[in-house]
């Protein structure tokens, strides 16, 4: 079976946020990338895994330009067979899905894996524009994934619980925690990375639906107000009066 | 020209992020000089309620199957149709982020998802929500003329503005889905974490599952929904669902109170876009004070309980 599986680079959590060019855009001086969580841990991983068992190949597609790279590799050591970097930064998610949706054209896949949002815009989107873009079933928040025949058996979170469903290949998956489990790329893999096919394509013309207009920093917290373990009473009537919260 | 707003239900309930989505989508309205209209699928008998938020007329289609994005998205699309509409609005919740992509990419339209407050239409239509796991808000412009909107929960204050509407049919007949559910567990009774407007959450500091008494108990005395830190849900103190942060779920409840967690940065990643936080931990130089509206220095054993005393004697002379 030959599945592709979307992969993006974000920001460290832990990385001080910057914006540029009278804050139009992010600052990415000086900070570090890495592959998002969950592509990286979960739908790259559950693919591998997947393809160790009924044979086949992991494709991994990226949209950005070559500072992707490094992450692309990664995705390399980790286990995919080759990669498809699409060379333009794209501005909004809908054009990262219409790229991959142009890229994946052109080979069909039986399964597309991707996370369930990247941490920096938490957009959630791209998935579900994927799948139509494709006309195909989409299943969102997956935290396992099996495989039967053409079958996927899937269980999704919902609000409070989860939801048990069933999909026909060729489908859209994204990848919640607990579809797998985090692997760490090997000496092996960090060879044999170097030397599968990283292939660039560039990107089809594309008109942008929405654009960033500005960046603002959120203001400052007004500092903390401190109680002592004695004023709980207070602290009750603050956050009735003060806060209104209660 | 109208605003489409869709309403998730879950046996026939309309849940809280609806009713938000529905007085969102009102106030859109009445910036546009626009009517505002409801779709939802399936038990249409508590729905009358929506013309109180701002619904003109509510549609409902015949249809229990369980969630298929191909299908919301059809069905949502023929209402819009049905009602001219240009602007769909959809509640950020679960299912509602599964399908809201479809329903652009199939109308060929700009959108925006968690977007945090009304748009201004003054020149296209801008919006902002938070991102950088609320380190920053973004403001977008769509340039096109349709938009779909996902309202991230907590967002808004709803307010009864109008009264009762009849559900009717909406005359569109769906296909079989393609996605099949087979199976749907939740718990009863709690209100979703994603959807809580009070929470209480605990960390490592409760020194094992068997202690969670006091947290539960200071929970129901504020009717708040539990949540816990990462490395209580991996070690199987609490169920994985409560996993807020980074890596877990995001919230934005009204008050967040943090009980023994050290506020590590991709813990504050879930949570700090709620509105107030409290936080009870015994170390002064606990990082999450830094985050927080409140705090408590104190050993937690002896303070949670005097707190939610506190509360039990608030709620009762209320
Ligand atoms: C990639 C990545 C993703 C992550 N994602 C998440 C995530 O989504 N969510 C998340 O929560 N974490 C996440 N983490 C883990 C995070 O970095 C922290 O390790 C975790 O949040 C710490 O949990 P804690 O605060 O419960 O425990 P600790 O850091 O051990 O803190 C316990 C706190 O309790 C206090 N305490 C102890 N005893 C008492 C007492 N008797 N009374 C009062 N206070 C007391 C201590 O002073 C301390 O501050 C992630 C980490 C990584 C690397
Ligand atoms: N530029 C990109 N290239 C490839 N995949 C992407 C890109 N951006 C997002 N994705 C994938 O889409 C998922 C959801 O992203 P989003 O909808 O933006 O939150 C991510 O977890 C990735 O798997």
């Amino acid at each position: 079976m030959n599945i592709l599986v979307c992969i993006s680079k974000t920001p460290d959590t832990t990385s001080k946020i910057s914006f540029k060019s009278e804050n139009k855009e992010y600052n990415p001086d000086g900070i570090s990338f890495i592959m998002n969580p969950y592509d990286e841990w979960y739908a790259l991983v559950r693919a591998i895994e997947l393809v160790e068992q009924n044979g086949g190949n992991v494709t991994t597609i990226t949209v950005g330009d070559a500072s992707n790279d490094m992450i692309i590799r990664k995705g390399l050591a980790i286990g995919a067979n080759d990669a498809i970097r699409i060379d333009i930064n794209p501005k909004e998610p809908f054009e990262a899905a219409f790229q991959i949706a142009e890229a994946s054209k052109q080979k069909p896949y039986d399964l597309i894996l991707l996370g369930k949002e990247t941490i920096d815009y938490n957009g959630s989107i791209l998935g579900s524009i994927l799948a139509e873009l494709l006309h195909l079933p989409f299943i969102s928040f997956a935290t396992k994934l099996e495989l039967s025949g053409k079958t996927f058996t899937v269980t999704r979170e919902i609000e409070g619980g989860e939801e048990i469903c069933q999909v026909e290949g060729p489908c859209v998956i994204s990848a919640a925690k607990g579809m797998a489990e985090q692997r760490i790329p090997n000496m092996k893999g960090i060879m044999t990375s170097k030397s599968k096919p990283l292939n660039v394509m560039a990107p089809v013309a594309y008109q942008n639906k929405v654009e960033v207009l500005t960046f603002t920093l959120p203001g400052e917290k007004k500092g903390v107000k401190m109680l002592s373990p004695d004023q709980m009473d207070e602290l009750v009537a603050l956050l009735h009066e003060e806060a209104k919260v209660i | 020209m109208s605003v489409l707003v869709f309403i998730e239900t879950t046996n026939g309930t309309i849940k809280k992020s609806g009713l938000e989505a529905m007085y969102f989508g009102n106030l859109i309205a009445a910036q546009k000089n626009t009517s505002c209209h409801a779709v939802l699928f399936g038990n249409a008998d508590k729905a009358n309620i929506l013309g109180k938020y701002g619904a003109k007329s509510v549609f409902y289609i015949d249809y229990s199957k369980g969630f298929d994005t191909g299908i919301y998205t059809e069905g949502v699309l023929s209402a819009a149709a049905t009602v001219g509409a240009d602007i769909i609005i959809i509640a950020h919740t679960f299912n509602g982020k599964s399908f809201a992509g479809s329903v652009a990419a199939r109308w060929n339209a700009g959108i925006v998802t968690s977007v945090n407050a009304l748009p201004n239409f003054d020149n296209g239509i801008t919006v902002t929500k938070s991102v950088f796991s609320g380190k920053a808000v973004a403001t977008y412009r769509i340039n096109t003329t349709k938009a779909v909107l996902t309202l991230a929960g907590n967002s808004i204050q709803i307010q009864e503005s109008g009264s009762e509407v009849t559900p009717q049919k909406l005359d569109w007949t769906p296909s079989e889905p393609k996605v099949k559910v087979l199976e749907r567990k939740t718990s009863e009774g709690l209100v979703p974490l994603p959807e809580a407007e009070l929470v209480v959450s605990a960390g490592r500091g409760m020194k094992g599952p068997e202690n969670w008494g006091i947290v539960e108990e200071l929970a129901k005395a504020l009717q708040a929904t539990t949540a816990c830190s990462r490395p209580v849900a991996d070690t199987g103190w609490r169920p994985h669902h409560e996993h807020v942060g980074q890596t877990g779920v995001a919230i934005k409840p009204n008050l967040y109170i943090a009980i023994g967690i050290s506020g590590a940065i991709q813990h504050l990643a879930g949570v700090n876009n709620s509105k107030t936080i409290v936080v009870i931990n015994k170390d002064p130089e606990a990082p999450f004070f830094k985050a927080a509206d409140y705090g408590v220095v104190g050993d937690l054993f002896e303070v949670v309980p005097k707190l939610t005393e506190a509360v039990k004697k608030f709620k009762s002379s209320q």
